[in-house]
């Protein structure tokens, strides 16, 4: 019993790491590499869940989020991205620093709010539910203090995994895979709407665009 | 299975935004679009009519009958004013005819979400509809594709996501707390199990439950530090979603907040949610009132004046008790009509002059005095002016909270006062003066104007006895 | 004097011998493994021990406005990284020092040592050794309170900041997945790379004035002042990765009531998986960029929020635990 619960720690505690990478990372190309671990480090922990909770349906989630997030989705952003070509530098509200010591603050109080019901039924719950509320907290912060629209849906995405392994971490909880199931097509939503949008903005600054164009060194 | 009435409220709008997906061109979309709208409200009706069932998958009870009752009624009149505002909007090339396709679709597929929400009898299904229902708002307050409506969508999607999330953990954590009363998987999610069993729920998780389902659908319902995503919502949308967001999608994310609020009540050694939507609620309401001073667009102004309300309707529900409850059903029901029917005025203003900004807007009463009767009329009612309902339910809240604690009332007053200097001085200015700018002539549809002013003015001067007793019963299962 | 006594003495002596005797080939591997992955032919193994014994017998120039600091500070600090290094359980875990083998007073030592140099960088009062150790002590504040948080976190986990305590606790209960632990392992490594100037946070084989900080406070020096130097860099390096070995990875240390036999299978090990480690840090520098001066504080902070995420959860889960 008690590896079962270590295993879907460590995975939790991974993501959370991964989740401070994201906060931590300067270029757009590293944020979507430390979303894809992030993803498919769900995949596993929803994986493990599946396998230690006996819960087949879980699977098909923990697919999703291998295939979409950890692969089709930080791709396709990658090559919107690139195609792009303006916005490799992440935009930032504040520095680096401030992000990770505010990072902090959300998982202590994370840790706070869930350390006072750490007993009776959530008690085994508890940590896992913990780091997946950090995990939502510091999604939030990726979407206030970076200002790029690809960073600011991989905030929410992130913040999803986040709520997917709070679902996971409840034993039993039914819907969990229509919720997931739902939000990726949510997600997918959202970015081709970054996509569309971003290309909007392109002909909105047709100068620069222009000139990028006139120079002919660009892909 | 399609013996059981609930199923009509929820299958008729799916039905119909599948078919209007399928439908070309704008006019016949507009008409299906009504019929659909006008069949829920009569399947809203019925079921108004008829009998209170609890089921495996939805509960029809006192208390969710009325938000169905105003979803569908607001829902029906909204369609037929966006037939003519969209018709409009076609006609000055505002809208590409293939967005309105989109547009009558979704329209659909938002009041079929909000029914689900509205008679689910299960926790996560209630998040699924109302956050279907909300992220269907962000793509529709984008749909102009301006700058402003692409940053106003952009916006309330961030901050919905906010309240999307939280809520959605305070779920799982209700769930968790249910759970060793009422064992894995779906019974632990039931309205109606977890109603009866909020006894032997761990208070503590209730607890932090309440904090994070507070802050999860209080953004929805805009309240006072979460309230940053409405007004740029209902500004840059189109105004039948403005209209729809203000009269609906606030009233069923309260919904959601006062079904957890019975659950909570169940356990006494739990928090008591009173005063702290007691304390939300008059922030919201105050920080509103002085808001609406410095507004400059008009949509921006009534969804500050929205905000008021929703801070006056919770601070009703958070006195709680048979008396205040009743008052803020009340206020609720005349809220949704009245500040509907403020928008659907609002929207045909706003395309008559061609601007949204206060100070353009000058000498209604000559240009389109129609226009600017029905419109004065509803801004009267909002500012709770006797005879209207609006009036009658702000009395009722007041003198209720007068009756338990004096000093405690005299902050609503205070901030309806503030309102209501605010709301008559934009009044005075859009509808008297000189007529400054453009002048179009619009064809406004003022039936549902009309409809929803006599509704409001009928409940301020009579009261129909069968009403009260069944928003009594309401009143009363919330405790 | 009873013979145990002496057996004692003789294995903290080998241990105080062998760090300084392994240390240059530590450094040696470390720069034969980039060199081989960059496919030059490199320096022979042993280079570290000639490149110290040409420094010995060379004459040291000292500058006119160095202070009697300056003369001290190589001698100073060799002699606090050596006790450091041979306060670390190496081969094993019952030996005489390591009573005194706390945590907390290896930072005191390498923070002391850190100290020295600092200063008898600026004590000449060139520019560069300024700079040096200005950046120096910028990396040293968020080092520190980093390293302090690793400590409490396996404090927490063995219930002592003894080195050897926490050794035989790592040794006697199989090794938990932890994510706390994991953490401070992550962490401890970061701040391993900057006390030991190794890239990304400087370039022990750079004179580049815009990025070198170590290099850089020990430009003034020469001689046997320099071979000091040198030498304690390397016990530090071989500090560090003893320190890692003995607290992830302790598997063949012998406890403390073990014979001669369990000793020489300890000492065996413990030189293996330093190379090991040696040579796995050639590998990664190779891999890795040197970062940007500015760029430091994040990543050595990266460290600290890894230390201070890990005592969080280490709180959570010791409720669990329970």
């Amino acid at each position: 019993m008690n590896e079962v619960y270590d295993i879907s720690h460590l995975l939790a505690g991974v993501m959370l790491v991964t989740s401070f990478a994201l906060l931590y990372q300067e270029r757009i190309a590293s944020v979507l590499n430390a979303f894809a671990a992030q993803s498919i480090t769900l995949a596993l922990a929803v994986a493990w869940a599946a396998w230690s909770q006996d819960r087949p349906d879980l699977f098909i989630t923990a697919l999703i989020a291998l295939t979409l997030k950890g692969i089709i989705i930080p791709v396709a952003l990658h090559r919107t991205v690139t195609r792009l070509g303006i916005h490799r530098e992440v935009e930032k509200v504040v520095g680096v620093g401030i992000a990770l010591m505010v990072g902090l603050a959300l998982t202590g109080l994370a840790q706070a709010l869930l350390m006072k019901v750490a007993h009776g039924p959530l008690s085994y719950a508890s940590e896992q539910l913990a780091l997946a509320l950090a995990i939502i907290l510091l999604g939030f912060l990726m979407m206030i203090v970076r200002r790029n629209a690809v960073t600011q849906v991989v905030g929410f995405m992130s913040m999803e995994n986040g709520l997917i392994l709070a679902a996971t971490g409840a034993r039993g909880m039914p819907l969990v895979v229509e919720v997931s199931v739902a939000f990726s097509v949510l997600i997918a939503l959202f970015v081709f709407a970054v996509f569309v949008f971003r290309i909007r903005e392109r002909f909105d600054t047709i100068d620069i665009e222009a000139l990028d164009r006139m120079r002919g060194d660009r892909r | 299975m399609i013996h059981e009435t609930y199923q009509f409220v929820v299958l008729i709008p799916y039905a119909a935004a599948l078919l209007l997906v399928a439908l070309p061109g704008y006019r016949t979309g507009a008409i299906v679009n009504v019929v659909a709208s006008g069949l829920t409200f009569a399947a809203g009706l019925w079921l108004v009519g008829g009998e209170r069932t609890v089921g495996h998958y939805a509960i029809v009870d006192e208390f969710n009958i009325v938000f169905i009752a105003i979803n569908t009624l607001v829902g029906f009149t909204t369609s037929i004013f966006s037939a003519s505002y969209i018709g409009h909007e076609i006609e000055t090339g505002r809208l590409p005819p293939n967005f309105v396709r989109f547009y009558h679709a979704m329209f659909q597929a938002m009041m079929g979400s909000m029914n689900v929400a509205l008679v689910a009898n299960n926790i996560g299904v209630m998040w699924v509809g109302l956050e279907i229902a909300t992220l269907i708002t962000v793509v529709m307050v984008g749909l102009y594709r301006t700058p402003q409506s692409i940053e106003a969508a952009w916006k309330y999607f961030i901050l919905a996501s906010v309240g999307i999330s939280l809520a959605f953990f305070g779920t799982i954590l209700i769930y968790l707390a249910g759970q060793p009363a009422l064992g894995e998987g779906v019974p632990a999610m039931t309205w109606s199990l977890l109603e009866a069993a909020a006894a032997k729920m761990d208070p503590a998780i209730l607890d932090l439950a309440f904090i994070f389902l507070l802050i999860g659908y209080g953004t929805k319902v805009g309240l006072a530090p979460l309230h940053a995503w409405l007004p740029d919502a209902h500004a840059e949308g189109p105004t039948p979603i403005s209209a729809v967001l203000s009269g609906l999608l606030l009233n069923v994310a309260l919904y959601a907040l006062l079904r957890f609020k019975m659950v909570i009540a169940g356990q006494p050694a739990a928090l008591d949610p009173g005063p702290v939507m007691i304390t939300m609620g008059l922030v919201s309401l105050i920080f509103a009132a002085f808001m609406l001073y410095q507004r400059r667009d008009i949509k921006r102004l009534f969804a500050y004046s929205s905000i008021e309300h929703m801070g006056l309707i919770v601070f009703a529900f958070g006195m709680g008790g048979p008396l205040a409850n009743f008052a803020g059903l009340l206020h609720m029901a005349m809220h949704s009509l009245t500040k509907s029917g403020i928008f659907f005025a609002v929207g045909h203003i706003a395309q008559a002059k061609g601007t949204q900004r206060i100070a353009e807007i000058t000498g209604l009463s000559e240009t389109h005095p129609r226009l600017a009767v029905a419109f004065a009329l509803a801004v009267l009612a909002i500012c709770g002016m006797p005879p209207f309902g609006v009036f009658a339910s702000e009395f009722l809240i007041l003198t209720t909270t007068f009756a338990r604690e004096p000093w405690l009332a005299l902050l609503p007053a205070f901030g309806l006062l503030v309102a209501f200097g605010a709301l008559l001085m934009r009044l005075q200015g859009t509808i008297f003066g000189e007529p400054t700018g453009a002048a179009h002539p619009v064809k406004a549809s003022f039936v549902p104007i009309i409809m929803h002013l006599l509704l409001v003015l009928t409940a301020g001067i009579y009261l129909p006895a069968a009403l009260v007793a069944w928003f009594r019963r309401a009143a009363e299962l919330l405790g | 004097m009873t013979a145990e006594f002496v057996i004692q003495l003789l294995a903290q002596g080998t241990q105080m011998f062998m760090v300084l005797l392994v240390a240059p080939l530590a450094v040696g591997v470390v720069r034969r493994v980039k060199a081989l992955l960059m496919r030059r032919q490199g320096a022979p193994l042993l280079q570290g021990y000639r490149d110290l014994s040409k420094l010995l017998h060379k004459e040291s120039v000292v500058a006119d406005s160095a202070s009697w600091l300056f003369r001290a500070a190589p001698s100073l600090i060799f002699a606090l990284t050596w006790v450091a290094a041979a306060l670390v359980p190496s081969f094993a875990s019952g030996l005489m020092f390591n009573w005194a083998a706390d945590v907390v007073a290896l930072v005191a030592l390498l923070g002391a040592a850190r100290a020295l140099l600092a200063l008898a960088g600026m004590d000449v009062g060139t520019s560069f050794g300024g700079l040096g150790s200005s950046r120096e002590m910028m990396i040293a504040t968020l080092a520190e309170p980093a390293m302090m948080l690793i400590v409490l976190t396996l404090a927490l986990a063995a219930g002592t900041t003894r080195l050897a305590g926490v050794a035989d606790f790592f040794i006697a209960e199989p090794l938990a997945v932890r994510v706390s632990l994991a953490l401070s392992l992550i962490a401890l490594i970061i701040v391993a790379l900057a006390e030991n100037a190794r890239i990304p946070v400087d370039n022990p084989t750079t004179h580049l004035e815009l990025t070198m900080v170590h290099e850089a406070m020990i430009l003034e020096y020469s001689g046997r002042h320099l071979a000091l130097i040198e030498a304690a860099s390397y016990l530090k390096l071989v500090l560090y990765l003893s320190l890692l070995i003995c607290l992830f990875a302790p598997f063949g240390m012998a406890p403390a009531t073990a014979g001669l036999g369990g000793w020489a299978i300890g000492l065996v090990a413990w030189v293996a998986k330093l190379l090991f480690g040696a040579a796995l840090l050639g590998v990664w520098e190779v891999s890795i960029a040197k970062m940007r001066v500015f760029r430091l504080p994040n990543f050595v902070g990266v460290a600290f929020v890894f230390g201070f995420l890990a005592i969080l959860l280490a709180f959570l889960s010791r409720g669990v635990v329970e």
